[in-house]
């Protein structure tokens, strides 16, 4: 009895797993397929595109809205070849990739700034350090870099003076990844090996309130109770800012990055109207809730 | 009289169904036979074409690959825009040292279980463990990686002070744990087919339980046991998801059991999926597919040389 078991389970997963492959069939069939949009990218931007999708599939049931994340890169490589109609990115693509979407699709790629993001600099909720400067972070994450102790930053309390910088990174498929590079470790500088690489917003997070020693970046979109949020100045000196909605608007938050959508050509029919909607009050609200800065004050 | 009648009528139609069938069976013989050859050789012909794909995916870098980098330097910065650098000595070191710590705890419980399992339990509580031991290892990988990141990180924090949770010992435990099953049930066919003349002959003479596990089963199941070793080295090398999550993912050498480290296996799944098909970075990955069906060939061969080894001294 007991041996015929692992061969019945089996059976059922192929029949099941036929029956999900023929309902997906039934799905593309071409008259749907108009209404179908498949986009694919930036993990910062996963929640946000999701939220997009289920409040217009609300209202517009015959639309259906399929995302993915993966990363700014895995969008980028999925529109390029044709295999999402739209790309979710939080960088912007670089000239080799728009050449070969030009050479793969036979138009331009389109470039929309659908909202802002704010890079928060994390740490967990018991670390007394409050701001952080560029240059120091520069020193912790970029090859070369001699800040390796907490201590290092002018923490005097001693049970964190001596403890190792735990630094908590993207996985290089990250259009996060690519952003702090440029903007914090200048260009031609490389990360530090060694970091600890996650593939996910949320995972830095959560890796960073499992782990007392840790600093991660993030969307600010993605705080939670159990980390710090350190304020940020651009040199030592100057007053240090706060992440929020308002300082990044204003760009005084010194790292804030839009977040956009690139599309193949002119977008048309349900994409466009889908697209149109996004910037739409409604569309911008959405951006609001979530935690990220939509493009125009007030709305 | 009309029963016999019945019957007469019956007869050749009974008789014409069997003739039938035997015919169908006659033509039907060729066509399972040949049917189960496919699928014999579909195995290999499965192996051979994912070998092809992954060389030919690779190939195109061969030349222009420092391979002296590639195999000794610890640099991994693939996707640089300044210097991209391809070294996977560090990725390496990550897999070899996951890999060895995960036997260190997966071979003494999975043998140590077999052992408990075919020897020294019987009845309900032998078919229990069986199923329980079953059911281990049908845990989905990801679900083995969460339990490292969520619940085994925070325990070593707290146990051993180390900065961060997810570790080169987190990643080692988890994957070890996921090694036993198939230690254990390989593990346990091997000792089972030792024929129990052999237990009768070692107790008959005097000798204790265990001495009968150690001196009579262990040489008599070797080449099996073995087997079970290196299936679970084979997992433990494969798997991907799990040390994702568990290992730390960063790219060093480990100087402790607590440093993170970052696996052969877990880089390919992380970065594939961003590199542009037919860039350098995505050719290099496909090289370390490369390295991966090597090492694993590696120790397949070891295996058969050993076991053949093994067999060639008994038989003397």
């Amino acid at each position: 009895m007991i041996r015929t078991w692992p061969r019945a389970i089996a059976v059922l997963g192929i029949l099941l797993a036929l029956a999900a492959g023929c309902g997906k069939r039934s799905e593309n069939n071409p008259a749907a397929k108009g209404k179908n949009i498949r986009v694919e990218g930036s993990d910062t931007m996963v929640n946000l595109a999701q939220a997009w999708a289920e409040k217009y599939h609300k209202a517009h049931p015959d639309v259906s809205v399929q995302v993915l994340g993966g990363g700014t890169g895995v969008g980028i490589a999925s529109l390029i070849d044709g295999n999402c109609d739209m790309a979710n990115t939080s960088r912007s693509m670089k000239e080799t990739e728009i050449k070969r979407a030009k050479a793969n699709r036979g138009a331009d790629p389109k470039e929309i700034i659908v909202g802002f993001d704010a890079l928060a600099i994390y740490v967990h909720k018991d670390n007394p350090l409050d701001s952080i400067t560029i240059e120091q972070l520069a020193e912790i994450y970029g090859e070369g870099g001699k800040t390796t102790k907490w201590g290092d930053l002018g923490v005097k309390d001693p049970k964190w003076a001596g403890q190792p910088i735990t630094r908590v990174s993207r996985q290089s498929s990250s259009g996060t990844y690519t952003y702090f590079r440029e903007v914090i470790l200048g260009p031609g500088r490389d990360y530090k090996l060694g970091s600890i690489d996650q593939s996910g917003s949320k995972d830095v997070v959560a890796l960073v309130s499992k782990t007392p020693s840790a600093i991660g970046y993030s969307g600010m979109g993605y705080h939670t109770d159990a980390v710090k949020t350190l304020k940020v100045t651009k040199k030592t000196g100057e007053p240090a800012v706060e992440p929020t909605v308002e300082t990044a608007r204003d760009k005084s938050y010194p790292i804030t990055r839009p977040l956009q959508i690139y599309v193949i050509g002119e977008p048309a029919g349900t994409l466009q109207e889908y697209l149109a909607w996004i910037l739409s009050p409604k569309g911008q609200k959405v951006v609001l809730d979530l935690g990220y800065v939509p493009i125009k004050p007030h709305e | 009289m009309s029963n016999g009648s019945g019957n007469a009528v019956r007869k050749p139609r009974a008789r014409y169904i069997a003739n039938a069938m035997r015919a169908f069976g006659d033509r039907a013989e060729p066509l399972v036979e040949w049917t189960i050859r496919l699928c014999g050789w579909s195995a290999i012909l499965f192996v051979f074409s994912i070998f092809f794909f992954i060389f030919r995916e690779a190939a195109p870098i061969f030349g222009e690959l420092n391979w002296l980098e590639f195999f000794t330097s610890t640099q991994w910065q693939p996707s640089s825009e300044v210097h991209p650098r391809y070294g996977i000595l560090a990725l390496l070191v990550g897999t070899v040292s996951v890999t060895t710590l995960a036997m260190l705890v997966a071979v003494p419980l999975g043998l140590g279980a077999a052992v408990f399992i075919s020897e020294f339990c019987t009845g309900k509580l032998k078919e229990s463990l069986k199923i329980l031991i079953e059911l281990l290892a049908a845990i989905p990988s990801i679900v083995w990686g969460f339990i490292g990141y969520m619940v085994l990180g925070p325990i070593i924090i707290k146990l051993t002070g180390a900065p961060v949770g997810v570790n080169l010992l987190n990643g080692g435990l988890i994957l070890g744990l996921m090694s036993v099953p198939i230690i254990v049930s390989v593990g346990e066919d091997a000792l089972k087919a030792v024929p129990d003349s052999f237990r009768e002959a070692a107790v008959s003479l005097g000798a204790s339980r265990w001495e009968v596990v150690y001196r009579v089963l262990f040489p008599a199941a070797k080449n099996g046991l073995l087997a079970a070793v290196l299936l679970g080295v084979g997992r433990a090398i494969g798997e991907t998801m799990a040390v994702l999550m568990c290992t730390g993912h960063a790219v060093q050498i480990p100087h402790s059991l607590l440093d993170p480290v970052r696996t052969l296996t877990a880089t390919i799944a992380s970065e594939l999926g961003e590199s542009a098909a037919g860039d350098p970075h995505y050719r290099v990955l496909f090289v370390i597919g490369l390295v991966l069906f090597a090492i694993t060939f590696a120790v397949n061969v070891i295996a058969d040389l050993i076991v053949k080894g093994v067999r060639n001294e008994q038989s003397r």
